[in-house]
């Protein structure tokens, strides 16, 4: 192991460091532990200049209770649920059929159509934008979740092909073999063989791509506006216009926005950190 | 009937040839709509003048003669900001590879609680940089801000606050950035240590190899892959730097913080009319930025699949 394990030091180093690691953590969330204490203040203490101490008293449901009761929140909200469900299960269906075929025939072209769609995913977003609002507003889609989703999914398709292709190389190829020796027709293989086997790689791109739409800033800009389809990323700046300086409440409600993709992660960590490092690892 | 059956056998004969296309159909179909049209589409765009609604002019290469001072004309005041401030992001941005090889390493050890540790150190890469951005903005509020209030601490003060100082503000936002994508770089890292080679490093030690040299010359080239992908996200991450900049400053103080990604949309949908063919050409540029590190991303990753052939 690199660097030596703590085990094999003096004492004294041991405890420096487990005492140093609490330190460090609370360092490194500074700024969010600072948004956290600012969402359980009264707003008197903001007029007061007292931005940084201990809050004179606990307002915590009444902030959280403000946002989601006198706001357009709850409803950016549905509208992140609604953009970004679709969009997992659209990207996911059609990259395990496209990592399937990369990923299990060898044909002309095979490695080309793979590598189009690696290249596709670092293209700058701008080059894309006034095409794809173009085609949206054309289809009578702008300003609708439906435009942002079908977006999303082509765009995520690439990442996911990516994914998906590479954990289907892994998979041991006798068995599709045998599978074909036996006689099942080449969907079935895919249905009965392949995919059940996928159930990790399934998981870890759902939740990365949930985290991934769910942040998603610039498009929700570009294909929308008004509280019927941005969602939550888009709609706050209309919520902190709403509340303009009311620091107590901007900090609940962004809290509130940003804790859905932490809760996916704390609950699918294994899944998350597998997708994320993939390749990182030979 | 017999019609239907040759037309089964047609099938059953070339199965294998035609199911890798019907499977990629419904993929290759997306993408070529939403993604490898537009690019072209976007070149075309960029030798025209166009509102976005009305008819397109042609007009040549004039958008991209006024963008880079062509001629007689001076070149865009905006753009060359916005070129400069992007390379400050390209390489500022870098720094968050050894900063999460850095806390890698700190919290590459097996004490109590260290996986709760690893998850909360990685969790700004979560929050979504509009939040992220909207919480270091408070952490930079002029005078009430906590970065403000422990500058003051060393009698540093900054005009107007970091975000309001023509100086500052892109450095401010740059910092801002950095962390979610240091939290990034720390988990390629932290994989990656944990897949080090545990006898290497044993047989280095026997050598009498440690610390730094240990790290340079027996470590640093186990966690290639992983620092390739961090390089990567991060070249990329860098580059398309917009919602950050347009929640901490939309631009300002003075259009100081600009980058082209943000210019781009700022020319195509800004209030003072839609400039598509201006913004387009933008990007245009950005995208030819961007394909020095695309061919080079792919150029490895070839090399890689040959070798696992």
């Amino acid at each position: 192991m690199f660097p030596t394990p703590i085990e094999k030091r003096p004492r004294s180093t041991q405890i420096t460091y487990q005492a140093f690691l609490p330190v460090a953590l609370i360092l490194w969330l500074l700024p969010l532990l600072a948004v956290a204490l600012f969402s359980i203040k009264p707003d008197a203490d903001f007029t007061n200049g007292n931005y940084w101490g201990v809050p004179s008293s606990f307002e915590a449901f009444n902030n959280y209770g403000k946002v989601f009761f006198e706001s357009n929140m709850p409803r950016y909200l549905l509208n992140s649920l609604f953009i970004t469900i679709p969009t997992v299960i659209g990207a996911v269906a059609l990259s395990c059929m496209a990592g399937f075929a990369l990923g299990v025939y060898k044909f002309k072209g095979n490695l080309l159509i793979f590598f189009i769609f690696i290249a596709g995913n670092f293209v700058p977003f701008q080059i894309l934008m006034v095409p794809v609002r173009d085609l949206t507003v054309s289809m009578n889609l702008y300003d609708t979740k439906l435009g942002l989703v079908l977006f999303h999914v082509a765009f995520q398709t690439g990442f996911c092909t990516l994914f998906m292709r590479n954990f289907i190389r892994a998979l041991p190829f006798p068995l599709i073999e045998a599978a074909r020796v036996e006689g099942v027709a080449e969907w079935r293989i895919f249905l009965y063989v392949v995919l059940p086997l996928m159930k990790p790689a399934l998981a870890a791109l759902a939740v990365l791509i949930f985290t991934f739409i769910w942040n998603d800033y610039f498009w929700a800009v570009v294909l929308t506006q008004g509280p019927d389809a941005q969602p939550v990323t888009a709609g706050i700046t209309e919520f902190n216009s709403q509340f303009r300086a009311a620091y107590h409440l901007m900090s609940a409600g962004s809290i509130v926005a940003a804790l859905p993709p932490v809760a996916m992660f704390f609950l699918m960590q294994k899944h998350f950190i597998a997708g994320l490092t993939l390749g990182a690892v030979k | 009937m017999s019609s239907a059956e040759t037309n089964r056998s047609w099938y059953k004969r070339n199965e294998i040839a035609i199911t890798p296309w019907l499977f990629l159909l419904p993929a290759m179909l997306f993408f070529a709509v939403y993604v490898i049209m537009p690019i072209g589409q976007s070149f075309w765009i960029s030798f025209h003048e166009w509102d976005g609604l009305g008819d397109k002019t042609w007009v040549g290469t004039a958008n991209y003669e006024r963008l880079l001072g062509i001629g007689d004309q001076n070149i865009d005041r905006k753009f060359e900001v916005s070129f400069w401030n992007n390379l400050r992001w390209l390489v500022l941005y870098l720094l968050a590879i050894p900063a999460g090889l850095f806390i890698a390493l700190f919290l590459n050890q097996t004490v109590f609680g260290i996986r709760l540790y690893k998850s909360l150190f990685f969790f700004p890469f979560v929050i979504s940089q509009v939040v992220v951005g909207l919480v270091f903005s408070w952490f930079y509020l002029p005078n009430d801000g906590l970065f403000d209030v422990m500058t003051g601490w060393f009698g540093i003060t900054i005009t107007d606050g970091v975000l309001g100082n023509r100086n500052t503000a892109t450095y401010g936002i740059i910092a801002a950035g950095l962390w979610p994508q240091t939290a990034y770089c720390m988990i390629l890292y932290l994989t990656g240590l944990n897949a080090v080679d545990p006898e290497q490093v044993e047989a280095a030690r026997l050598d009498g190899a440690k610390g730094r040299k240990m790290l340079w010359y027996v470590i640093l080239p186990q966690l290639k892959p992983a620092t390739f992908i961090a390089f990567v996200v991060t070249i990329i991450g860098a580059l398309r730097s917009f919602d950050l900049i347009s929640v901490m400053t939309n631009g300002g103080p003075f259009g100081s913080t600009r980058v082209l990604s943000f210019y781009m949309f700022e020319e195509s949908l800004s209030e003072f009319g839609f400039r598509m063919g201006y913004g387009a050409a933008i990007a245009v540029v950005l995208f030819f930025i961007m394909l020095g590190f695309i061919v080079y991303f792919l150029w490895s990753m070839y090399q890689d699949e040959k070798g696992a052939r």
